[in-house]
């Protein structure tokens, strides 16, 4: 199936039986509108943030190495066969939609994002995306214009970072003693 | 939007009902209510009937729901993240803990998405198997909702009935896997071990339990004056809001859309079982009830299916033979050195997994459940991230939760059955 038709599209790519469409972030929405109105796409099935941030750099290690060199520190078999292919920007919202029907199919809207850049809200073409996008800007502070409620969903209101960045830390938070000011 | 006529003469409403212009929260209509009658109360976390720790705040005006938000989070464990830090082969045990009422269903879409990437092909055996074992799951998490949800609006006795089957299936998944939830049984190729002997006739026994099971629970429901009184025309979806709003499963089926993923775009071997999808247009918590009921007949119906099919299957592989992914049998790590070095590097390194994203569905009890794995071709996953049915059916609480009185919430919270840990991940 070709989706030529739809707007802004910039790439599209067949991976595993799986369609992508990657899309001009600022015709995000004029794309799901035609993808939900012309193709039938009428169900958002899912929202899915990825963040690229170090993607290929670490955990390369044995006899590949990266352009970074090789971790003299870290050798052994356990590492990439290959360096991956390099991404775009360093975030991914993968926008996987449903066209439920006779003819069901799936396809991928793909947008690409730098840290800082908004891209626009798709609630007022599949009202499920609210929640999605709230956990969206609580893991990764990917930021939805036009939003009507763009507040954190299951961290804490004021919680600080957003937790499945890479460049989050883990294993330890700051711990708070009783005698603090 | 045309109006549904049931035919005990319900009628869904006219139009959508999505809260605007914030879908998620219900804000009180300052033209409706008098903004001085509103008392706010808090619903939870910690109440149990809200199957897990769900907070909702609450605008009442009398008896009416006048406003609703949710507040979710509180079982937010971070198993997306986590997974990133563990190798493809660890990672198996976490999906199962996701959602531990429908336990297997996470299991085997992160083995599908997986096997996937790996391009592995599993044999036929372990695919009847995973299909024999998601139903008996399905069965299992269905019970807990018949019994918990019934227990919530008085129906105290369902409970014991339910859970009298539910024992039964987590005695069969203890002598399948080892223990009674979370078994770790598929594996990425397979199965951890054969069909252990005795298997079917148990499962025979349980079948025919089952079916009769589901004919008691109706006899006691299906026209107790109490329970059509809490139930009917309650936490109303129609079919039209329950797409925009991402339903699934249950919740959409209860609303007339005649769709499951089982059926139209099969997977595993579910092309080659005979099924029906019980379909109902009221949009009610009853109907909802209906549709729980129905499905578990033909789960049963399935399970026997898949017996009769595996029994054939005596003697054949139940995990890829790929020395790559698989871990080899136990006894040969005695008497094979190549054995025994795959076994090591599988347990510490892990095995690699090809560059690229996939994303991977199947129909849990609670409907689409969705896994979107993103791989850089290491041995660890670059992301996992999990479309979870309860946290997309939660969405739908405060638009099924309009003229509804207080007494309601429970009932319309329970027939949207999300379970807290599969919302919170």
């Amino acid at each position: 199936m070709a989706y030529e038709a739809v707007p802004g599209v910039i790439e599209t790519r067949e991976a595993y039986g799986e369609t992508t469409l990657v899309v001009d972030p600022a015709r995000l929405v004029e794309a799901c509108i035609h993808l939900r109105d012309v193709e039938g796409f009428s169900f958002l099935s899912d929202l899915s943030p990825a963040d690229y941030l170090g993607w290929g750099s670490v955990g390369v290690a044995g006899y590949i190495g990266t352009a970074a060199g090789r971790d003299l520190h870290a050798p052994g078999s356990q590492g990439l066969a290959r360096v991956p292919d390099p991404k775009p920007k360093r975030f991914s919202v993968s926008y996987h939609l449903l066209r439920l029907g006779d003819e069901p199919r799936r396809v991928r809207v793909q947008v690409w994002l730098d840290d800082g850049e908004d891209v626009d809200s798709v609630v007022p073409v599949w009202p499920t995306a609210d929640w999605h996008e709230r956990e969206a800007f609580d893991m990764f502070g990917i930021h939805f214009r036009g939003h009507p409620n763009l507040v954190r969903i299951l961290m804490e209101d004021d919680w600080e970072g957003h937790p499945l960045r890479k460049d989050y830390p883990i294993g330890g938070e700051p711990v708070r003693f009783s005698g603090e000011e | 939007m045309a109006t549904v006529e049931h035919a005990r003469g319900r009628r869904i409403y006219e139009g959508t009902r999505i809260p605007s212009p914030i879908p998620t929260i219900l804000q009180v209509d300052p033209a409706q209510h008098d903004l001085d009658d509103i008392l706010t109360v808090n619903f939870g976390p910690n109440h149990p009937s809200t199957h897990g720790v769900l907070r909702l705040i609450v605008d009442l005006d009398g008896e009416h729901i006048a406003g609703i938000a949710a507040v979710i989070g509180y079982l937010h464990t971070g198993f997306e993240k986590t997974m990133e830090q563990k190798t493809w082969w660890k990672c198996m045990t976490y999906p199962e803990r996701i959602d531990y009422v429908s336990y297997t269903y996470n299991g085997l879409v992160f083995a599908l998405a997986v096997e996937k990437l790996l391009g592995i092909e599993v044999p036929r055996k372990a695919t009847w198997m995973r299909m024999c074992m998601g139903e008996l799951n399905r069965l299992h998490s269905h019970l807990i909702w018949l019994g918990t949800s019934a227990l919530e609006i008085g129906a105290i006795s369902m409970l014991w009935y339910a859970f009298r089957e539910r024992e039964k299936v987590c005695e069969i998944a203890e002598m399948v896997g080892g223990t009674r939830m979370h078994t770790r049984y598929f594996q990425a190729g397979g199965l951890a071990e054969d069909i252990p002997p005795g298997f079917f006739d148990v499962a025979r026994s349980f079948c025919g339990q089952m079916a009769k099971g589901v004919d008691d629970y109706e006899a006691i429901l299906n026209s107790n004056k109490i329970w059509l009184e809490r139930t009917v025309g309650i936490g109303l979806l129609s079919a039209a809001d329950a797409i925009a709003l991402g339903q699934s499963g249950p919740v959409a089926r209860a609303s007339g859309i005649d769709w499951d993923l089982r059926r139209n775009m099969p997977y595993l071997a579910y092309d080659e079982v005979d099924f029906d999808v019980p379909v109902y247009h009221g949009g009610d918590v009853y109907d909802r009830y209906k549709v729980h009921m129905d499905e578990m007949r033909q789960s049963v119906g399935i399970i026997v299916q898949c017996l009769e099919r595996l029994e054939r299957m005596e003697g054949e592989p139940w995990i890829a033979d790929d020395r790559k992914v698989v871990l080899p049998p136990r006894h040969e790590l005695h008497t094979s050195m190549e054995s025994l070095i795959h076994h090591f590097k599988i347990v510490t390194e892990g095995y690699t997994v090809p560059e690229g994203e996939v994303y991977v569905t199947v129909e849990s009890p609670r409907g689409e459940l969705g896994c979107y794995v993103v791989s850089d071709g290491g041995p660890k996953p670059w992301r996992v991230k999990f479309r979870a049915p309860s946290f997309v059916a939660l969405e739908a609480t405060a638009t099924c939760m309009t003229d509804a009185a207080v007494a309601d919430l429970i009932a319309v919270v329970g027939s949207l059955d999300g379970v807290m840990g599969e919302v919170d991940r």
